[in-house]
């Protein structure tokens, strides 16, 4: 029986797409694999951390893991005085680097002629590309010196770790609060100066106090990258176990933070000592903190997602 | 396009780096040491420049033979040892009993082998008057019961205390012989404002540079053209003696102590060899030319 | 005092401020170059160190951070580009996906020195690996993906919607859009990203210090499995422990760095600078 003939169905996507299907799905299985990765690398990380630092929070009473006294070769672990150490430097970072940076970007936001901010924008990126080991290297031949003949009993001390550091978080202060001041509508500096301000009135009174938020974020990172650097720090602050008195001096005295801690004595531990899952101990506190700070920015920054949240409080 | 051209560059570059390094291995598993490639030699930073001679020396006497040296400190260098990923471990104290049982639960048996003699010198700036302490005024010194030069005869200047960290064999040593004056029962330790400097070097560098500083280091490390070094007595009633090579050897300087090398008991006869050439007439030059006292003589 | 001088006063102390703020970087450049750049010759970048390393070169090291440089690359890139395509491309904005930026957020604000503990208790230990190339490799590729993927997610996002909707209407799967239409022209930026995490990768100390860095190792590694000196290790050693060293070969060796880590963000700033300019859209 003759059936109209009809012409062979044209070659629909479906078909071309069947002899490919195994291999994209692979592939695109891959990539979603890649994509929950990171947090499968991060739950490693703490895994691990855990593994290797739980033994210390059973072994070691709490009262003793905080003690003031961080003495390994004698057994006796206390904490404190590297909380301390690293809490010293970090606020003295913060304390430099926030007014330095806000109002470097303020400078460049707002006063600095074009031709000036072309000139300056890259000099500031290339300080965030400076290797810590670098500002730390400097820090002991020139700073450390300088900081003893302005009269500090020696030149390492939490000072000079927390001037460094200071440095070291410029970048990300002063763009973060840019970024901020940026934000802020033109209707609003307009409108202040339409009435008859000042620019500096203007700035002061309306700009900033517009930007506030953005800041926050700048001194959240700011304090993420001054507690998680090690050489800088390990190279200036002297790293003497020790509770500074409070007292005018007590900056310049010398500190010693988590983070030169488990650079210094890592290398000498046995594996499965107590004073190895110590040292890892001490990486799960700073992972924690780091957690924190950076789960909380990350939260403010929201949906804007900038490219500064992601890098984070860098290297 | 170009990116496969940069792409194919970086990977004929990266083969060609491995494949040079391949030549470079099969002279050092000619070696024959444990680890399948160089004779691994890690510990003691006071010990760790003397180790480096020895090394670029040996490299002339059996240039098949490759060493690898590391410092971080004589803890560092036991911890290797009792991990079993060194060789040889430098260590300028004794290893203590419990880190000999820790290596023999992991199947090595250590075995100690003096390799120099070392005096401890005190250090202090140049531009410091004071010149001679005893043990006891160290040990106060040291653990903070005095803080002032004045107290010891010098300028009304805070004392700065400068030290090796922890992990270092010289720390320990000096804990043990002035901290605590050679008392076992005693349990003093550092004064909490002690400045832990990383390395030897550290030390003379912040005496140096700062005339409140009082440090202790090998007698290799200090130069007298750039520190004061402080004559030293026992106790009240002993003479003050300056560290030199001779007061080490002769025993008339109260601080001083071996410098050792530890080998696990299977270690392969390169390694033997090589320690058998450092305790021989031209490792003990070396020695001395460093600074350090050679091994006396039975 | 009245506004005007307010104004005034507030103006030439902001601007003080700001030269506090840069002219040290400017400082730091300079003084690493005026005391370093005589030390630089031919035989200190090619020799190895002698004499206790108070003469001689630094090539081991530099060789090493070569060496570290790529293996963070081999072990950054596919699993970065991997996750930020799925970040672009496949991505619904549900939890997940607010997890997985968390976890990113939350990898570049690590301490380089935690990173240096996972690396020692993951890598060196538990897989075996031992201090070596491989070891290092992967603790700094791992440090290094937050850069790498925040940068090629926004590269690929940055590839107009037109070229997809185009390609898929042609008949084209999704992957074989990604893969001939958007990927293409956000390698680029995916490159840019690259080389900023490299040149970051290429300064950093702590994470190597107990995965593969060596104090003084007698000739190049001859495998990944080696370990080898690096650039940042060798400047923190020649600076605190080696006696007599000479100040010029300490800051001869932090301008090598320098100038290595500068290049390749340089390099980067170049080609971003050269995508924009021939950029198709």
């Amino acid at each position: 029986m003759a059936v109209a003939k009809e012409s062979p169905p044209a070659r629909t996507r479906a078909d071309e797409t069947h002899s490919v299907n195994w291999g994209e799905a692979i592939i695109e299985t891959l990539i979603k694999a890649a994509g929950i990765s990171t947090i499968f690398i991060i739950a490693l990380i703490f895994f691990f951390l855990l593994r290797e630092g739980i033994p210390a929070f059973l072994d070691i009473p709490l009262r003793q893991l905080f003690g003031p006294r961080w003495y390994p070769i004698e057994g006796i672990y206390g904490l404190l005085p590297l909380l301390v150490g690293s809490l010293m430097v970090t606020v003295g970072a913060v304390v430099i680097a926030l007014p330095l940076g806000i109002i470097t970007a303020i400078y460049l936001g707002e006063i600095a002629p074009l031709w000036l901010r072309e000139i300056l924008k890259p000099i500031i990126e290339i300080l965030a590309g400076i290797p810590s080991i670098v500002l730390g290297f400097l820090g002991w031949v020139v700073l450390a010196p300088l900081v003893q003949n302005l009269g500090a009993p020696t030149g390492l001390t939490a000072f000079t770790g927390s001037l460094i550091l200071a440095y070291m978080s410029l970048p990300t202060i002063i763009s973060i609060s840019e970024d901020a001041l940026y934000a802020v509508p033109k209707e609003y500096r307009d409108g202040a100066l339409a009435i008859g301000a000042t620019q500096w009135q203007t700035i002061w009174r309306v700009v900033v106090p517009a930007a506030r938020s953005g800041m926050v974020i700048a001194i959240m990172l700011g304090i993420g990258r001054a507690i998680g650097e090690t050489m800088a720090v390990m190279m200036v602050t002297g790293n003497a176990s020790n509770i500074p008195p409070l007292s005018p001096g007590m900056f310049f005295q010398p500190v010693r933070t988590m983070t030169a801690t488990i650079a210094a004595e890592m290398g000498e531990v046995a594996q499965g000592t107590l004073h190895y899952n110590t040292l890892f101990a001490i990486g799960i506190v700073l992972f924690v903190i780091s957690f924190a700070i950076n789960s909380v920015a990350g939260r403010l920054v929201g949906v804007k997602g900038t490219r500064r949240e992601r890098h984070g409080a860098q290297l | 396009m170009r990116m496969k051209f940069v792409l194919s560059a970086s990977l004929v570059l990266l083969c060609l780096g491995l494949l040079n390094g391949c030549a470079g291995r099969s002279a050092a598993a000619a070696a024959g040491s444990k680890t399948g490639r160089a004779i691994q030699n890690k510990g003691s930073d006071t010990m760790v420049n003397l180790a480096l001679a020895w090394a670029e020396a040996y490299r002339q006497v059996k240039p098949d033979v490759a060493i690898a040296v590391t410092g971080g400190g004589s803890g560092t260098g036991i911890a290797a040892l009792i991990n079993g990923t060194v060789d040889i471990a430098n260590a300028s104290r004794e290893m203590k009993e419990s880190e000999i049982a820790d290596a023999q639960k992991n199947g090595i048996d250590p075995i100690e082998h003096v390799v120099a003699v070392d005096a401890l010198a005190i250090i202090v700036n140049q531009a410091n008057p004071v010149s001679q302490l005893t043990i006891d005024q160290l040990s106060d010194i040291f653990t903070g019961r005095v803080t002032n030069w004045q107290d010891l005869g010098g300028n009304d200047e805070p004392i700065i205390l400068v030290s090796r960290e922890t992990n270092s064999g010289t720390h320990v040593y000096f804990l043990e012989e002035v901290v605590r004056k050679g008392d076992k029962e005693n349990k003093d330790v550092f004064a909490p404002q002690t400045l832990l400097m990383p390395s030897s070097v550290g030390i003379t560098s912040e005496v140096q540079r700062n005339p409140r500083a009082i440090g202790y280091d090998g007698l290799g490390y200090v130069d007298p053209a750039h520190e004061k070094l402080i004559a030293v007595a026992k106790d009240g009633s002993s003479p003050f003696v300056q560290p030199t090579v001779a007061t080490g050897a002769d025993g008339s300087y109260p601080i001083s102590r071996s410098l050792y090398m530890y080998t696990d008991i299977d270690s392969n006869s390169a390694i033997d060899d090589y320690l058998a050439w450092i305790r021989g007439p031209n490792g003990q030059q070396i020695v001395a030319n460093l600074g350090f006292v050679p091994i006396p003589k039975e | 005092m009245s506004r005007q001088q307010t104004h005034r006063l507030a103006m030439i102390v902001i601007t003080l401020v700001a030269a506090i703020a840069v002219i040290p970087i400017v400082f730091v450049i300079g003084y690493v170059v005026w005391n370093g750049i005589s030390a630089i010759s031919w035989a200190f970048l090619t020799e190895a160190p002698r004499t206790g390393m108070t003469e001689g070169g630094i090539m081991p090291a530099i060789v090493g951070t070569v060496i570290l440089i790529f293996g963070t690359a081999i072990v950054s890139m596919p699993l970065s580009i991997a996750t930020a395509v799925y970040l672009a491309e496949y991505a619904h904005d549900n939890r997940l996906t607010r997890y997985i930026r968390l976890a990113i957020v939350n990898l570049a604000g690590i301490p380089s020195i935690v990173y240096g503990l996972f690396g020692l208790g993951a890598f060196v230990l538990f897989m075996g690996f031992g201090t070596s190339i491989v070891a290092g490799s992967l603790t700094l590729g791992i440090m290094t993906m937050p850069v790498v993927i925040s940068t090629a997610e926004e590269a690929i996002l940055g590839v107009p919607q037109q070229f997809r909707t185009v390609s898929l209407s042609l008949g084209a799967t999704r992957w074989q859009t990604i893969r001939y239409q958007v990927l293409p022209h956000a390698l680029p930026g995916i490159l840019t990203g690259l080389i900023l995490g490299l040149g970051r990768a290429a300064g950093e100390t702590a994470p190597i210090l107990f995965t593969v860095a060596a104090f003084y190792l007698p000739e190049l590694p001859g495998s990944v499995f080696d370990q080898t000196m690096a650039l940042p290790y060798h400047l923190y050693v020649i600076a605190t422990q080696v006696p007599g060293m000479p100040l010029s070969i300490q800051y001869g060796t932090a301008l090598v760095l320098l100038l290595i880590v500068l290049s390749l963000t340089l390099t980067a700033t170049i080609v971003r600078t050269q995508m924009r300019r021939r950029r198709e859209w």
